[in-house]
């Protein structure tokens, strides 16, 4: 019998096989930030041991990173000690580092690929959950807690039971105006917050092979949020498009070998998945969250459901919960929604296509009065490349805050958060109570809706735009 | 780590589904770089509340925690782990858990006890009406117990075995892992030199 392409990366790994044991895996790259590095660093002091590669393993500061006042120290005391503990832990055991004000600095997820280091058929682990943004190449990448990073730093391997092995054929094409975020946001619906537990998931069909490699990488991103172990995506000639001449990427003989490589990394016809999902692209239309994780969600025509709704006695409790939580009543439709902010960035929506789509969007409008929109820049080399490209002209015309990169309004971890009862659109990947901001209110949408959201002031969408246009406002 | 092996402890019924970890621990707590001072963040936006279950007399001293399907999903932070350690949890029973949440209780010896939905349903009604009750969590026996008499509860819970080793022995990972580092060499040897490296 054939295998499918996790089980072949899988395969190739392994380093140790034991029954009744875990895989011993091999990692080929460990990504690292400042957050969930600094206990395990201590653990390798407390043991006296070294990195086994640092050739293997590249920092970057991100969470904790101010998006504004760029030039000067981090004000928050605590969160200076953290990047500042960092910046020792990789100079004392020897990690290429990418600090505030270098060029490569921005979301570790950012930038990976940025750099040509995230390549197809590869293992990649990082003490960051949306670690799984990196299977858009064709690879294994999973978020892993503290206790692992140390193992990872210390051994460059991981025990890890093998997952079970799941298909999501995506049939159809996206319709015009709905992106890849509106479809990974409609399948976690579909399958809830659990429904990928315990399986590395393999996005198929004719859809995923038409999206960009940004587009798959928001798609893979958001992997964690349904539960999934990881998410992947063949590599193809977009990725291999992509991936030349960057960095890190191989050249010469290399390159070529590594292509063959990469062309044998596809699921074999004979191949058997435990489960199988159908997803029709055709239908889906931009998607938001009502409620407070992120499998709430409803397409944006629609209106808040009644929990008496749900069947299931917690999904009911828990829609109560939520709305209570992001004060909203049953049956509002979404579109009368009011919003204060919107958040245009983050890992899953802060990669140069997104602003694009973004700035083509605004241009020529203007933000509603008592709305702003953010526009964060996934990594310094981001936002260079919009600032070539004009972009920042056209958010600033449009009454946008362009700012510096970093994971900013996703997590309440840096001075961009939201204050008690301020709702947000955010192209973010999470909902949780309190994750932008204690007591904020988040709504996950595309960076169209994102968009059309701030113009408007309440949740909208492109089509919106277009009518607002053709009204002759 | 310490041997885990069983454990009887006040429960507290956390009648909640889908408590991700932001919840268990909201991300201003992980700016600090030590793994202990996490238990004033358990919970906290909950705890303000003072209707939460952690706020009754009765669950102040709880160690096994009783939450609904889908503890721990979201962010990779082990921070939450920390924080109900910190707090004197020893257990949580969920019939569902996030993936990198269970494995960094395993890792940090928290015992994550997976049960059926209507083992949980049951202990919340028992801790309900018994408030400061106590639960026997037996890892040999993979058993939860609490209650006596005709309304007792008993039932299996599940964890794999490695982990379940692992904790009943209360082994350091990393040491179990060097010990194979000639395997680790050996493959070391054979990784194609296309692939990337960040020196």
């Amino acid at each position: 019998m054939g295998k499918t392409l996790a089980e072949k990366i899988w395969d190739e790994h392994v380093v140790r096989s034991h029954e009744g044991e875990p895989d011993l895996l091999y990692i080929d790259l460990h990504l690292i930030h400042e957050v969930t590095s600094p206990q395990a660093f201590d653990g390798l002091r407390l043991a006296g041991r070294t990195v086994r590669r640092p050739d293997l393993t590249l920092a970057t500061e991100d969470h904790n990173i101010p998006t504004t006042d760029l030039d000067k120290p981090i004000a928050d005391l605590v969160s200076r000690t953290q990047v500042e503990t960092l910046r020792r832990n990789c100079e004392e055991f020897g990690v290429r580092l990418h600090p505030m004000g270098d060029i490569d600095q921005g979301i570790v997820h950012v930038v990976g690929p940025q750099l040509g280091l995230t390549q197809p058929g590869m293992t990649i682990v990082c003490g960051d959950s949306h670690t799984s943004t990196h299977g858009a190449f064709g690879s294994i990448a999973f978020g892993i807690g503290t206790s692992e990073v140390e193992h990872v730093l210390a051994t460059q391997s991981l025990s890890q039971a093998k997952p079970k092995m799941m298909a999501v054929e995506v049939v159809g094409e996206l319709p015009a105006g709905s992106t890849a975020k509106d479809l990974i946001l409609a399948l976690i619906t579909q399958e809830t917050t659990g429904g990928g537990q315990g399986y590395i998931v393999e996005y198929r069909g004719e859809a995923i092979r038409k999206l960009s490699m940004e587009a798959r990488m928001t798609i893979c991103n958001m992997s964690i949020e349904w539960g999934a172990k990881a998410g992947l995506i063949a590599p193809d000639q977009t990725t291999y498009d992509y991936l030349e001449g960057r960095p890190n990427a191989p050249t010469g003989a290399d390159w070529d070998a590594a292509v063959a490589y990469w062309d044998s990394l596809v699921t074999d016809d004979d191949a058997e998945f435990d489960k199988t999902i159908t997803i029709d692209a055709s239908t889906i239309t931009p998607f938001v969250t009502w409620g407070t994780n992120p499998g709430q969600g409803v397409p944006l025509s629609g209106n808040v459901p009644d929990p008496a709704s749900f069947e299931d006695d917690n999904e009911r409790i828990a829609a109560e919960n939520a709305l209570r939580y992001m004060g909203l009543e049953a049956g509002t439709p979404m579109k009368d929604i009011k919003v204060d902010t919107v958040f245009i960035g983050s890992c899953t929506n802060g990669r140069i296509e997104d602003l694009r789509v973004a700035a083509n969007l605004i241009e020529g409008h203007k933000v509603a009065p008592d709305t702003r929109i953010l526009v964060v820049p996934g990594s310094v080399r981001v936002r260079l490349q919009a600032e070539q490209e004009g972009l920042d002209v056209i958010f600033k015309d449009a009454g946008a805050e362009w700012r510096g990169a970093g994971c900013s309004m996703c997590l309440g971890m840096n001075p961009d958060q939201l204050t008690p009862g301020e709702r947000s659109a955010s192209t973010s990947n999470r909902n949780f109570e309190g994750r932008q901001g204690k007591g904020g209110r988040t709504h996950l949408v595309s960076p169209d809706v994102a968009v059309a959201t701030g113009i408007l002031g309440h949740l909208a969408g492109p089509a919106d735009l277009a009518e607002l246009a053709k009204a002759g406002n | 780590m310490e041997k885990f092996s069983t454990h009887t402890g006040v429960g507290a019924p956390l009648r909640r589904s889908n408590v991700d970890t932001d919840q268990i621990i909201p991300a201003v707590w992980l700016k600090k770089v030590t793994r202990d001072g996490f238990e004033e963040g358990l919970f906290s936006a909950w705890r303000s509340d003072p209707s939460f279950v952690l706020n009754q007399d009765a669950y102040k001293n709880a160690t096994v925690l009783v939450a609904g399907p889908d503890f721990g999903t979201g962010s990779s932070r082990e921070h939450a782990v920390w924080a109900l350690q910190n707090y004197g949890f020893k257990v949580v029973i969920s019939p569902r858990f996030g993936d990198i949440f269970r494995g960094n209780s395993g890792k940090a010896g928290l015992l994550a006890a997976q049960v059926d939905d209507k083992v949980v349903q049951r202990l919340w009604d028992y801790l309900d009406t018994n408030p400061g009750a106590t639960i026997t969590v037996d890892l040999e026996s993979r058993t939860v117990k609490a209650g006596d008499g005709v309304d007792a509860i008993e039932d299996s819970f599940t964890i794999d075995d490695y982990t379940r080793w692992r904790l009943l022995e209360g082994l350091d990972d990393v040491g179990i892992t060097l010990s194979h580092e000639d395997d680790i060499v050996t493959y070391e040897k054979s990784r194609p030199s296309f692939k990337p490296a960040t020196l």
